[in-house]
């Protein structure tokens, strides 16, 4: 019964690395940019939210839906006035200029916040659980973070396949120029698509910080959880990543149950890897050529 | 007033100069037809006046309103569509996305859905398909009707019968003589002389950046144009 509920709670873990690796799949899906800086402006997101529960003393919930919306704005910013114009004929420069900013996210919270970790307080709920049997129980959280995950994952391919807007995000990714010919301003959907991965993320980040503590260096191991979930769920797939942040939960709690605490990380390291050697283009690779 | 007037337009690609001080005006409702070898700079010509490609010098006149250095994504709102080279449909999108893309940019006019259809019926059956799953002819239609979706007063349409079955060349001509009839204004490049020549109020031929001769197609002889067209 041990290995039932831990798998469950490796699958409820899966659902939060989802969280952080959508906005990431879907950058990458709509600019074929890869965004180095995901994972610390997630965890930028965490320590936004709380400050604005410190310094206006509102609740978790209330900060972090603020949060979101200010992740929102910056995303949209951040990319027409800095991304834009790294994106082009070298794939390098996106790759160089987000590393950067990724470095300036840490400092930058290192020297307002301190390299302390924190927590973010969201009450009762943190420890409430669902009893099944002796043996097996299921914390309320982790329940909610999942369902959140789903949800967005959910609302995000239904904007995708549904939308007006959605469709012009497809026919951005597919073909930039011929995009532009219909009237498309490719800038525009950018901006739009790095501003909602930066939404997700930072609600990834806020039910994160609450799960556990999070300091200023958390990002990077973020992005590399979101990295793996990504491909192994396949490129440019929305239920891929679920599925393959899923996979990495799973497999890092199995693999500290099986060898102890501190082996899981390199055992879903591990299951990646051999992912990536068995099937290099993911589980659900969409690539369509014409 | 012309619908289209080009003005001693020079077009670089970094150092190489691919257009030369090139001036013409088409008339509303002509049909104006660019002929010429690989290399003649046709296709720069077209996305020049898309907004794809900005010249270095000259003017791009659309209804007399300069519209060169404006975005292509705004011409279209403005009713110039081009119908690129290699039709470049969205391929994971289905025939019908395809569609309802091509009128994102909202402009009035006649064209839906169901008036494409009744140009291109070859589309009907197809909609639910994905656009990548479709032959060439069917990919041209799409484009060509993708296009038309923005209700365009100017349709500037690029190679569209390349690697095409002469079947299918001849209906995408039929469609194109429907066009004329509505009154479309139509710019076409074309390597093909012979098919574009029945559908053309004018022609002009370029090589290596210049017209190298021009006038109706009456009024040139098939020595004349294969002289200009090779530049012999």
């Amino acid at each position: 019964m041990d290995w039932v509920n831990v798998a469950i709670q490796g699958i409820l873990l899966g659902g939060l690395y989802a969280l952080f690796a959508v906005g990431l799949a879907l950058v990458f899906g709509v600019m074929r940019m890869v965004n180095l800086a995901h994972g610390d402006l997630g965890i930028l997101a965490a320590f936004i939210a709380l400050f604005i529960v410190n310094t206006f003393h509102i609740g978790v919930v209330w900060s972090g839906l603020l949060t979101i919306v200010v992740m929102f704005v910056v995303g949209y910013f951040l990319q027409r006035g800095l991304l834009n114009f790294t994106l082009g004929t070298d794939d390098t420069r996106p790759i160089v200029v987000t590393f950067g900013l990724s470095i300036i996210i840490q400092n930058g919270l290192i020297m307002w916040f301190s390299a302390d970790s924190q927590g973010l307080d969201a009450g009762a709920i943190e420890n409430a659980s669902i009893r099944i049997s002796s043996k097996l129980s299921i914390g309320w959280y982790p329940l909610l973070v999942f369902v959140l995950s789903i949800l967005v994952v959910a609302a995000l391919q239904l904007f995708l396949n549904r939308t007006k807007l959605g469709r012009a995000f497809r026919a951005t990714s597919d073909d930039r120029e011929a995009a532009e010919l219909m009237g498309i301003n490719n800038r525009h959907i950018y901006g739009l698509a790095m501003a909602i991965a930066l939404g997700i993320v930072a609600l990834a980040g806020v039910l994160l910080a609450i799960r556990t503590t999070f300091d200023p260096t958390q990002g990077s191991f973020r992005l590399i959880y979101a990295f793996e979930a990504v491909i192994m769920g396949g490129m440019g797939s929305i239920w891929g990543t679920l599925i393959g942040g899923i996979v990495l939960g799973v497999s890092q709690t199995l693999g500290s149950q099986a060898f102890g605490s501190g082996w899981g990380l390199l055992v879903g390291h591990l299951v990646f890897l051999t992912v990536l050697a068995v099937k290099p283009s993911g589980f659900f690779a969409k690539t369509v050529t014409a | 007033m012309s619908v289209l007037e080009l003005q001693d337009v020079d077009v670089f690609y970094g150092d190489f100069q691919a257009l030369f001080k090139v001036s013409f005006t088409v008339e509303e409702g002509q049909t104006f037809a660019c002929i010429g070898a690989n290399g003649g700079g046709k296709s720069t010509l077209l996305r020049t006046i898309a907004g794809l490609q900005r010249p270095a010098s000259g003017k791009v006149l659309f209804h007399g309103e300069p519209v060169d250095g404006i975005a292509a994504h705004n011409l279209v709102t403005k009713g110039i569509a081009l119908v690129p080279e290699g039709r470049r449909v969205f391929p994971s999108l289905s025939v019908k996305e395809n569609l309802q893309i091509g009128a994102y940019g909202g402009r009035k006019g006649d064209w839906n859905i169901e008036s494409v259809l009744e140009l291109f019926p070859l589309l009907r059956p197809l909609m639910t398909r994905q656009a990548s799953s479709l032959s060439g002819g069917e990919q041209q239609a799409l484009a060509i009707g993708r296009a038309l979706m923005s209700n365009p007063l100017l349709l500037l349409l690029d190679e569209v019968s390349l690697g095409l079955a002469p079947v299918v060349i001849k209906r995408i001509y039929e469609a194109m003589v429907h066009l004329v009839d509505t009154g479309t204004t139509i710019v076409v490049v074309e390597q093909d002389v012979q098919h574009v020549l029945t559908v053309a109020d004018y022609v002009a031929c370029f090589l290596e950046g210049r017209i190298s001769l021009e006038g109706k197609p009456a009024d040139l002889s098939s020595e004349a144009i294969t002289a200009a067209y090779f530049g012999m």
